[in-house]
């Protein structure tokens, strides 16, 4: 996307040695992360590692204390072009205590630093319209929010998130308490907005369906970056299989031999969504999702064979690719 | 006939005026309280009103002026408050509150004798005079201005706040644009219904609308004409019956919501019935278990699409 102004080459979100306390009580520290233009990272961890904390700040509903936060090459209090930014709260309605249609709702995403006291005009029905179809609840739009389900209503909140066209798309556990139709619809659209070059960065439990689509996924822990680097299944501890977690010095059976510590991995299961081969090197078709070049390059998702040479450069030599997963039925690992 | 008679009175002539432009201005700032469920915010300036209604008398200036002052002011508060203080909100408002309450009949009863006290506690819509019908107007027209002008941010703020502070809106300055225009609302009213009774003015024509509407924008609008509705037939009602305008307002408006919800509620039954027969449900869609409003599921059964 060109874009006028300094910040071509500037990533997306900046994250650098950010500390976070909300009411005297520490929830970050020293978080340090980059998403580049063009990317789609995944931020995993467990209940209460901070995730959702990170996002809030980086799009700055929390104050940063200590750090800071750099959108598009610009510190936070000074950074001024909301337009660009496409946030999905947390939410489990997107209904309030009147009445309003998927329209409205979606229409409000609209409002902008600049435009939220102007009037509606063509222009803007015609993105309401269009962030609609991209979500597939186009057909909706007069319906009342309330009488949607779950997933349909976590849709609507996201068209209302890119009915302004954003650079840059943040969401806050999209996937919570949508059903399986709504997920794969959900995965389509994500994956249609990434070959537009949109960034994205979402919080999320499991990868699942967006397996495909995720470029790198950043763990946290405690507060701070657990794992930075190609996309691994799980971001939290399973009670009957923490050790999965990346970062851990534990092979499992049907890992490749040479797998290394950070490794992705899938627990045992019975019907595991996706059996991850790993492979050092990366053979066959690479996507490229380095920190260079990134802004739009031909994407694989979705294909046969992705191939990912991912990570940080500080990690890059010592994380494994993730070659041929295998997709089958059933609950995700 | 009917109107002749009573258009013809000044008194009257006042108090329709008055009732029309409250009963247009309150359920128009009622709708963004109910959107963000505050629906009792307007109740509590109400009590903070009073406060500066006693001022008023005291100081021997106008206590509808006086009321605007501490009821913004009050309004003020309550925003700072409820965007501090996340636990021990409610109790800190109702302090502001009940402190309201017992400064005004404090100060109204210093100023020598409480028989003004009764008139803004339930209004007094029929000594309604031609300075309090120029002060009521011209603050109406402000609210008007506020809710409908700003509509699409306010809609916007009252929905999810924090996807408002995240588009870049100034969500503290429309908050406290909200605050103060409902405190203005309060004050405008208080002469109409009365302080104890404005905030049903408020909500209950929007709870009535809502029962029949599925926008925003049609529920505003409905609220609005129900608002008109019931202050014009409370007032009438009121000079033929000899009633108390005030209750005759709120009890006319309560009555409009029971007859809208009984109606949506067979609306609701006969369209359920409809596509139970016709078998063309959409999966999901607004299947009460699979639905997390929080809406009661009768509501959510009724607003189902066709």
């Amino acid at each position: 996307m060109a874009r006028a102004g300094s910040d071509i080459g500037a990533p997306a979100v900046a994250v650098r040695e950010v500390s976070v306390a909300l009411g005297g009580r520490p929830i970050l520290h020293g978080v340090d992360t980059t998403v580049h233009s063009g990317e789609t990272v995944a931020l995993l961890g467990a209940n209460g590692s901070g995730k959702s904390t990170l996002v809030k700040t980086i799009v700055g509903l929390y104050p940063v204390d200590g750090g800071r936060v750099e959108l598009f090459g610009t510190p936070l209090p000074a950074f001024k072009s909301w337009q660009r930014v496409g946030y999905v709260p947390q939410r489990t309605t997107a209904a309030a205590g009147v009445p309003a249609t998927v329209g409205e709702v979606v229409f409000s995403g609209l409002l902008t630093p600049r435009t939220w006291i102007g009037r509606r005009g063509r222009t803007d029905r015609a993105a309401v319209r269009e962030a609609l179809a991209t979500v597939g609840m186009l057909d909706r739009i007069g319906d009342p929010v309330a009488a949607l389900s779950g997933g349909q209503q976590q849709r609507v909140l996201i068209a209302r998130a890119l009915a302004r066209r954003p650079d840059l798309l943040i969401m806050d556990e999209p996937m919570a308490g949508v059903d399986l139709v709504s997920q794969q619809t959900f995965a389509d659209a994500l994956a249609g907005l990434s070959e537009q070059g949109t960034t994205i960065l979402l919080v999320l439990h499991e990868l699942g369906p967006l397996a495909p689509l995720i470029d790198r996924t950043v763990v946290l822990r405690a507060g701070g970056v657990q794992y930075d680097g190609a996309p691994v299944e799980h971001g939290e501890d399973d009670p009957g299989h923490g050790h999965e977690r990346p970062g851990h010095d534990h092979v499992h059976p049907h890992d490749a031999p040479n797998a290394a510590p950070g490794t992705p991995a899938c627990p045992p299961g019975p019907t595991p969504v996706e059996t991850l081969k790993m492979t050092m090197s990366s053979s066959g078709p690479a996507r490229s999702a380095g920190p260079a070049g990134s802004a739009g390059p031909a994407r694989s998702a979705g294909s046969a064979a992705p191939g990912v040479s991912a990570g940080p450069a500080g990690a890059a030599n010592a994380l494994p690719s993730i070659a041929s997963p295998t997709r089958k039925a059933g609950p995700a690992c | 006939m009917l109107s002749n008679t009573i258009f013809g009175l000044a008194f009257m002539q006042r108090a329709f005026l008055a009732a029309l432009v409250i009963g247009l201005a309150a359920p128009a700032i009622g709708t963004y309280l109910v959107q963000r469920r505050l629906a009792l915010m307007g109740d509590g300036l109400g009590h903070v009103a009073l406060t500066g209604v006693g001022l008023g008398l005291i100081t021997n200036t106008s206590p509808v002026w006086g009321a605007v002052l501490v009821a913004v002011a009050g309004a003020a508060a309550v925003e700072l408050i409820r965007e501090r203080a996340k636990a021990s909100g409610d109790v800190a408002l109702a302090m502001l509150f009940y402190g309201g309450l017992a400064g005004g009949s404090m100060l109204i009863s210093l100023s020598g004798g409480n028989a003004n006290l009764n008139a803004y506690l339930f209004g007094s819509i029929l000594s309604t005079t031609d300075g309090d019908l120029w002060a009521i107007a011209s603050l109406a027209v402000g609210v008007l201005l506020v809710t409908l002008g700003l509509r699409r941010a306010l809609f916007a703020v009252c929905q999810d706040e924090e996807f408002a502070r995240v588009a870049g809106l100034p969500v503290r300055a429309l908050n406290l644009l909200l605050a103060v225009t409902t405190a203005v609302t309060v004050t405008v009213g208080m002469r109409v219904v009365g302080v104890l009774m404005v905030s049903a003015l408020m909500v209950v024509p929007v709870a009535a609308a809502q029962q029949l509407t599925r926008a925003f924008a049609a529920t505003m609008g409905l609220a609005m004409a129900i608002g008109v509705g019931a202050a014009m037939s409370g007032v009438t009602m009121s000079y033929y019956a000899d009633t108390p305008p005030g209750a005759s307002i709120v009890l006319i408006a309560i009555a409009v919501f029971l007859l809208a919800s009984v109606s949506a509620g067979l609306v609701g039954r006969r369209r359920g019935r409809t596509r139970a027969a016709a078998g063309t449900g959409t999966p999901g869609a607004g299947a009460p278990v699979s639905n997390p409003s929080s809406r009661p599921p009768h509501r959510t059964a009724r607003s189902l699409p066709e």
